[in-house]
């Protein structure tokens, strides 16, 4: 053990009470989590999955835990609203369910929407194997998982959706985490529990928006478990204050012909990690992933795709494409495994970065290992710049150099949004990755 | 005045000098063809004039409608009516063929303080020029020049040129790699677009495409230089005899 006074995040984040709910096994859970946390500490950059990015100066910052007057923070609705999407919304500000703000009446049928804090309140044991996790807490000396350990512990507040077996929510459902400026700088957590039933089918848009000038630290972590035969089209849009502190994970499992579809946004934030993990645990699961990173000024926004083939004839597809310009920095990994005994699968990662700036960098790692037999299998990477032949033809019928660039990296970049199949919501991507582009 | 004043132009290609004293005058309402062979100059003179990066100017001056051409940014060169159809067009994934046209078009009529055209407008304007060049809609709907047939680069080429309506357009080798009714077509739409007010500079290897469009002017550039100038009759002598023996004891 160290001598040494822990870090002020550390410090910070373990001066916070638990919630209390009592449940006891849950109440548990939070405690050993707590405990984990402590003595595991934070990862450096020794820690492989954290090795391009750094947490030395977050770790010299304090935050205040949970926020008390999060229901009493002006938020603009209309920040909330995206085009083609109208159906059931929940929303949290600064990690505390909003009522005023969400829309939960009338709920199509089959189709279970509630905050975790009202969740708790009834029958609490369908959410015990979700909430438990006891691999975070299993090695104390392993600090990649301190995120999830701290979240776990102290994530008072979420969401918990499921759809009941067969059932096709025909309308998007909305979760929206919005960090609103506060007179102190926060921590806040938010853990969600997503079930598909077999055969459901769900589009699920999950957003995350700041309000104000902030330099919050939120963390969040989702379950998403879908069940045999069930579809699953989720929508990622990360735009938070570009202050902000974001760390995510995400954790889905995908039963037998269990199919989903991932199309992610990331644009805001100071600081912003997300662990995307998916297990292929059912023979014939699909999974497609498509995302789009995009740091300026001096952001440094770090996606971690593990992608697990556990079952037979499995696929999946990613394609990931960044854009970093002026000092940011982006981090992509993909790393694909698939296991022995999943013979048939077919597996393929692409990650295509753009530099439009000298002191821009992007650090990405495809990684492949192989255990069973007639695999099909395929990744690459590329880190270049605009073309200039490209660039040259749109100056040359009268484009403005600035615009031409604008004009070539939005197309890099829409590629991978193609595939979308809300048409407002795909216009409406591809207008927030215009409007992030130097001008 | 006339519209565009070469005289003694010297330009370098990676340390390379590739024209060496090039003079050329060209009034509105002229059609000129820039013949010669392989190496001569040619495509460097079109990328000289419409100002690709990495062709650098040592001496000489390039006056177009009494403004130093050279001076200007390639998008304040188009702004400025000057349009350059390229030898090999480049494909663009993922930006829509009308889109793009839309951005030219408009950030053209901004440069030069006009009202720009709203989707509308521009959508019934592109339908008009599609008539008039005889090009199927369905050029539009594509990424430019994405998974286009050789031909089909060159018409969109001659279909961007009527839109934007240029002053001085320079064709560059826009007749290679066609076969006979892709030439043909090309050369309508050039035809179509000849006007009292627009010159053309027309560079090719081959005297084919002047067949169909037939210039006022033919000049033979060689080694960096117009080394003869005459009328057509000049491209039918080089179509017999070649290259060889041409600019001997001319007023170089």
């Amino acid at each position: 053990m160290s001598q040494l006074a822990p870090l002020p995040l550390v410090a910070s984040l373990l001066d916070a009470p638990l919630p209390d709910s009592g449940i006891t096994w849950l109440d548990a859970v939070r405690r050993e989590n707590r405990e984990a946390f402590a003595a595991g500490g934070l990862p450096d950059t020794r820690v492989e999955a954290w090795k391009y990015t750094a947490l030395r100066a977050l770790a010299q910052r304090s935050f205040a835990s949970g926020d008390a007057d999060a229901q009493a923070r002006a938020v603009d609705p209309s920040a909330l609203v995206l085009p083609g999407v109208d159906g059931p919304r929940l929303v949290f500000v600064n990690g505390v369910f909003r009522a005023d703000l969400s829309a939960l009446d009338s709920l199509p049928a089959g189709l279970t929407l509630q905050p975790l804090s009202q969740a708790l309140q009834g029958d609490a044991e369908p959410l015990r194997f979700a909430l438990s996790r006891p691999a975070l807490i299993r090695d104390a000396r392993e600090s990649g998982d301190a995120f999830a350990r701290i979240n776990a512990a102290s994530a008072g507040d979420g969401v918990v959706l499921r759809v009941a077996a067969n059932v096709k929510v025909a309308t998007p459902v909305q979760l929206v985490f919005v960090g609103a400026a506060a007179e102190v700088d926060l921590a806040w957590h938010a853990r969600n529990v997503i079930e598909l039933g077999e055969g459901a089918e769900l589009t699920l848009i999950e957003q995350h928006v700041g309000s104000g000038e902030q330099v919050h630290l939120a963390t969040l972590v989702s379950d998403i478990e879908l069940r045999e035969g069930a579809c699953l089209h989720h929508t990622a849009l990360q735009n938070t204050a570009i202050g902000a502190n974001l760390i995510r994970r995400s954790s889905l499992r995908l039963h037998a012909r269990a199919q989903a579809t991932l199309h992610v946004l990331e644009l805001g934030g100071a600081l912003v990690r997300h662990d995307l993990q998916a297990e292929l645990i059912g023979d014939g699961a699909q999974l497609d992933t498509r995302g789009v990173f995009m740091p300026h000024g001096r952001q440094h926004i770090d996606t971690q795709l593990a992608i697990r083939h556990q079952a037979l004839n499995t696929t999946s597809n990613s394609n990931w494409r960044g854009v970093a310009n002026d000092r940011a920095r982006g981090v992509f990994r993909g790393a694909i495994v698939v296991a022995p005994g999943a013979d048939g699968s077919d597996a393929s990662l692409s990650n295509k970065n753009l530099l439009l700036s000298p002191s821009a960098e992007i650090d990405t790692k495809p990684e492949l290992e192989i255990y069973a037999d007639e695999v099909k299998a395929a990744h690459g990477a590329t880190v270049g710049q605009l073309d200039e032949r490209s660039l040259f033809y749109l100056c040359s019928r009268g484009i403005p150099q600035a615009e031409a660039r604008a004009l070539l990296t939005a197309a890099f970049c829409r590629a991978v949004l193609d595939d979308l199949p809300n048409e407002a919501l795909r216009e409406h991507l591809s207008a927030m990755l215009v409007a992030q582009l130097p001008s | 005045m006339s519209m565009l004043k070469i005289e003694n132009l010297h330009a370098r290609v990676e340390g390379k000098e590739i024209l060496k004293g090039l003079s050329l005058t060209v009034n509105a309402g002229e059609v000129h063809a820039i013949m010669g062979p392989n190496g001569a100059g040619k495509s460097t003179l079109g990328n000289v004039l419409s100002g690709r990066d990495g062709y650098e100017v040592t001496a000489g001056s390039v006056i177009y409608n009494g403004i130093d051409l050279l001076a200007l940014e390639p998008e304040a060169r188009a702004a400025a009516g000057v349009f350059l159809a390229f030898q090999y067009p480049v494909e663009i994934p993922g930006v829509n063929n009308t889109y793009f046209l839309r951005a030219a078009f408009n950030a053209q009529r901004k440069a030069r303080g006009e009202k720009e055209f709203d989707s509308m407008q521009f959508l019934k304007l592109v339908r008009e020029k599609l008539k008039v060049m005889q090009i199927s809609d369905e050029l539009l709907h594509r990424a430019v020049n994405e998974g286009f047939s050789g031909g089909e680069k060159k018409r969109n080429e001659i279909f961007q040129m009527a839109v934007l309506e240029p002053q001085l357009a320079i064709l560059d080798e826009t007749d290679s790699g066609l076969d006979i009714d892709a030439l043909k077509q090309v050369a309508q739409g050039v035809n179509t677009l000849r006007s009292p007010d627009r010159a053309f500079l027309m560079i090719t290897h081959y005297q084919r495409l002047l067949d169909y469009v037939v210039p006022d002017f033919v000049h033979v550039l060689a080694d960096g230089r117009i080394v003869e100038s005459g009328d057509k009759s000049l491209a039918l002598k080089l179509e017999e005899h070649g290259y060889a023996g041409i600019g001997e004891g001319a007023a170089a």
